[in-house]
């Protein structure tokens, strides 16, 4: 293959790294109104009065809006296939005020400075109501997040709207406590995760114009630009035709741009004022009123017999949504997919729960969505289960773990098309020297060194949902124009699907153009996210390019005289024995002369499958018994992605993914006071790894074919971030028998875990 | 008030507030090249050099490089790129957001540092954050763009 598999840098490369303008404040149209957000400083509460009177007087304040100037129609911001399993539960401003943060007014000026002195003369009056805060306690609290009655759930998920719970979930396959009373070694254990932060480096923005024919063209920084144009036609109350929602490069998504977090807000402001608007959040608003990871409490119980297999699983976790709920059901749902499934020796499993409001920033989608959540749980109780039954963890897990070709109780009996996850457990134990090391060094009276693991699965897509589309254009002189609704946030998602046509169309890169992604022009791509882009956008790309062959050859048997099916084509030249016609020429003929037809290839796919790709992680850690402190020395991840399109991209994609996990065992916690205040408003207090954070992280590929996805490919994008948590956990615990079953492992947490032994 | 000051070589004079940054001058200005990623200096996306030394623009008042020499990325178009061809071919830009104060960052210590060791590298670029990439693919493409110097 020539690109198939090949590191090429991407598209777009040289232009993103080197600071040219091409992200979404960079193309403003001139002179746009600045829109600013005047935010609630009450966890719950009702607005009384706002006197916005003194505010509008200021020279060059355009316009202030409030609850009584926007459309009331309930909607939800998360960025799904409608119709969205998250509830219609927000207006674009309400009267209640439901975390600190939330919208009260849209000031729009023309400037910042100006934007920012209005805001300070709006006088707002609240009745404050008793928050709820805590997560565990909140279905008991007598305030109740969202008393509304218009709120609109399109699929029954079992809201408790009265309680706070936004949903419930129930799935038993089997008999779970029949086959635990038969099981010789149970383990239980109950688990935390925290609300993570996506903390992308392009802070969320949109810019909001009316084209020539008064249309509202909304250019963001957004992973899913088709969904953005059906959310603002009903947050608008607009018809979506009136619409279309450009999107550029991208700072960074995570699955924070999956959620729409400000273009309602400028497109409101332009349409009241008919003129361009800006709005661009600041890292502390990004952090206090935009989306988190759900923070989770998971309770884990895992049976298994004499020889070690794994018979019973029962998870029941427990989700905080905030204050509304985007990506709520979904991620809770997510977490139960890709955790039951893994282990398929189990003769009975269950997944059960709740989702609850609180009154906090509200949780929405971040890479690993809810399948890191649950990682994190069900591997860390594996690990405690091979301590039980004094099993080495890596043979616990090559015992119990799916096979390609095998079902699993809650694979809804399909079988699994691809993997290599007992390879990447085998190759990762050599990388790491796993025999030696396993489980502890001492390494001076104070340090010890030790090593754990974990594995994990993800999906590739939304099985049975979302469905993408591609097009690829023959141009005038040979050239195609690859025409795609994905978003590439940086992943490289653009040069990937590009390497995919050239394969097919055996043309080289370079004369391949790749236009993602406008509403307007692109074919329908619910975005990215799910880990979808390789493998669902990926595959209609495929189909789109060999659609596109067929009709090249059609059309030059056509222009030859000849039959179809004797024609051959190389990518350059159509031939029929001693007839030639080269590509050139046929695309010249087809846009030249009566009677012509510009060739396009079509291609939709969507999948009843969502093939999961694997990791198996490795960590090792020297810990500090005086201190606590965890230091990590070296990470290693093996990865079955499917074909590996690109190697290079591939690569980082791990290693960035992975210093997310590591963020996420170590560091990173999104805190607030008793009142609800974040505390983590900016990267003082919030702490992404740094350069020095990281130690050393080793990353291999052990391929698989994925009989479903282009060219055998499988997603990679989220599956990375699941290890860090509860390898890093395992290896504290191998080393001073600290067992942190509550994110992120902290040394305050290791101390205090060694001052109880 | 008006100040003096050579941007990317070029003499100029500027009109800025008293309170305006140093980041918000140029971007005004049409150096667009400059993103920024925090209100707290703590990203390092922000980065320019004032006279040749990598310095925060976000937390710079735009009057006190009054005098100055201030270079962004568009300023060193050609060593920028040098490095940004070896970073992606190593496939270790992702977004691109942080690359441009990154970028300006590794071509200071290019000048600054003799045969950096890998400690020395990542001591230079702690401030220079990426949510993306990992740092990993960063390192190896700052090694061979050192190592081929
Ligand atoms: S913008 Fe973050 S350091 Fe300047
Ligand atoms: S490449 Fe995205 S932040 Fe560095």
């Amino acid at each position: 293959m020539k690109y198939v598999g090949k590191g090429v840098p991407k598209i777009d490369s040289l232009r993103i790294a080197t600071g040219h303008p091409v992200y979404t404040e960079d193309v403003v149209p001139a002179n746009p109104l600045v829109v600013k957000i005047l935010r609630s400083p009450h966890a719950f509460a009702k607005i009384i009065n706002i006197d916005t009177s003194k505010a509008a007087e200021l020279e060059g304040v355009v316009c202030i809006l409030t609850h009584r100037d926007v459309p009331k129609t309930r909607f939800t911001l998360a960025g799904q296939s409608y119709p969205e399993p998250s509830p219609y539960d927000r207006y674009i401003l309400d009267e209640i005020v439901r975390y600190v943060g939330d919208e009260v007014a849209i000031i729009a000026a023309v400037n910042e400075k100006i934007a920012l002195r209005a805001m300070e003369l709006i006088k707002v009056e609240y009745e404050v109501y008793e928050p709820v805060l805590d997560f565990e306690t909140a279905h008991e609290h007598p305030s109740v997040v969202h008393p509304e009655t218009d709120l609109i759930c399109n699929v029954d998920i079992a809201m408790q709207q009265d309680k706070n719970i936004v949903c419930s979930h129930y799935q038993e396959i089997g008999n779970v406590e029949q086959e635990f009373a038969k099981c010789a070694v149970v383990v239980e254990e109950t688990y935390y995760t925290q609300a993570q932060a996506h903390a992308m480096m392009e802070t969320y923005r949109a810019v909001s114009y009316l084209d020539h024919t008064g249309r509202l063209v909304v250019t963001s920084s957004t992973q899913i630009p088709f969904h953005i144009r059906r959310q603002l036609a009903r947050a608008l109350e607009i018809p979506a035709s009136k619409i279309r929602v450009i999107k550029p490069r991208i700072g960074g998504g995570f699955g924070g741009k999956q959620t729409g977090a400000v273009e309602v807000f400028a497109a409101l402001v332009t349409l009241k004022t008919g003129q361009p608007a800006k709005i661009v959040l600041d890292r502390r608003e990004t952090f206090t009123c935009t989306t988190s990871r759900h923070a989770m409490r998971i309770k884990v119980r895992l049976g298994a017999d004499e020889e070690g297999y794994i018979r019973a699983l029962d998870i029941e976790g427990l989700s905080d949504t905030g204050a509304y709920g985007e990506h709520a059901p979904t991620v809770f749902w997510v977490l139960g997919e890709k955790t039951l499934p893994l282990y398929n020796k189990t003769r009975a499993v269950r997944y059960h729960g709740k989702v609850v409001y609180t009154n906090k920033m509200p949780a929405g989608a971040l890479r690993g969505y809810g399948a890191t959540q649950g990682t994190f749980a069900l591997e860390s109780a594996v690990n405690k289960l091979a301590e039980k039954l004094h099993m080495d963890p890596t043979e616990l897990r090559l015992k119990n773990i799916i096979r390609a070709g095998e079902t699993s109780l809650a694979y809804h009996g399909k079988i699994l098309g691809s993997s290599t996850l007992h390879q990447c457990i085998e190759r990762g134990k050599e990388m790491i020297r796993w025999q030696e090391k396993y489980p502890r060094q001492e390494i001076s009276p104070n340090k010890v060194r030790a090593v754990g693991m974990a594995v994990t699965m993800q999906g590739s897509g939304i099985a049975g949902i979302d469905t993408a589309s591609a097009e690829i254009r023959l141009n005038d002189d040979g050239n195609y124009t690859l025409l795609l609704g994905s978003t590439d946030m940086g992943t490289g998602s653009d040069t990937i699907l590009a390497q995919m046509a050239a394969e097919v169309l055996e043309t080289s890169l370079d004369r391949i153009i790749v236009h993602a992604a406008d509403t307007d022009i692109s074919p329908f791509d619910p975005g990215s996210y799910a880990s979808s882009t390789t493998y669902v956008t990926g595959m209609a790309v495929v189909k789109a390019a060999m659609d596109l062959v067929a009709k090249i050859i059609a059309q030059g048997a056509f222009l030859l005289g000849v039959p179809e099916e004797e024609v051959t084509f190389n990518g350059e030249v159509l031939q029929c024995g001693e007839k030639t016609l080269t590509l050139q020429k046929l695309a010249e003929l087809t846009v030249l002369g009566t009677g012509k037809l510009q060739l396009v290839g079509h291609g939709t796919f969507g999948s009843d499958v969502s093939p999961p790709p694997f990791v198996a992680g490795f960590a090792e850690v020297e810990v500090d018994r005086e201190t606590g402190k965890v230091e990590l020395l070296d990470y290693v991840a093996v990865v079955d992605c499917g074909t590996v399109i690109n190697p290079n991209l591939a690569r980082i994609q791990v290693e960035g993914g992975i210093v997310q996990g590591i963020g996420l065992a170590l560091y990173e916690d999104v805190k607030y006071d008793a009142k609800g205040n974040m505390l983590t408003n900016s990267f003082m207090q919030y702490k992404i790894p740094c350069r020095k954070d990281i130690g050393n992280i080793r990353v291999a590929f052990e391929e698989s074919y994925e009989p479903t996805g282009p060219f055998g490919a499988k997603s990679i994008g989220e599956v990375v971030i699941n290890t860090p948590a509860p390898a890093i956990a395992h290896a504290v615990y191998n080393a001073v028998g600290v067992r942190v079953t509550k994110l992120p492992i902290t040394p305050e947490k290791v101390f205090q875990g060694l001052q109880k032994k | 008030m008006q100040i003096e000051a050579t941007i990317n070589n070029q003499k100029m004079t500027l009109e800025v507030a008293p309170d305006e940054l140093l980041s918000d001058a140029l971007r005004a200005r049409g150096f667009l090249s400059i993103r920024q990623g925090c209100d707290t200096s703590c990203c390092g996306l922000c980065t320019v050099w004032i006279d040749g030394k990598p310095t925060l623009s976000c937390t710079t008042l735009a009057f006190r490089v009054k005098g100055k020499h201030i270079t962004t990325i568009e300023g060193v178009r050609q060593q920028a790129e040098e490095f940004a061809q070896v970073l992606a071919a190593e496939g270790a830009e992702q977004c691109g957001f942080c690359s441009p104060g990154f970028i300006m960052t590794v071509l200071a210590m290019k000048q600054e540092l003799k045969n950096p060791t890998e400690q020395e590298i990542i001591h230079y670029l702690t401030g220079n954050l990426c949510r993306c990439t990992g740092y990993l693919g960063q390192l190896r493409a700052i090694k061979k763009y050192l190592g081929g110097a």
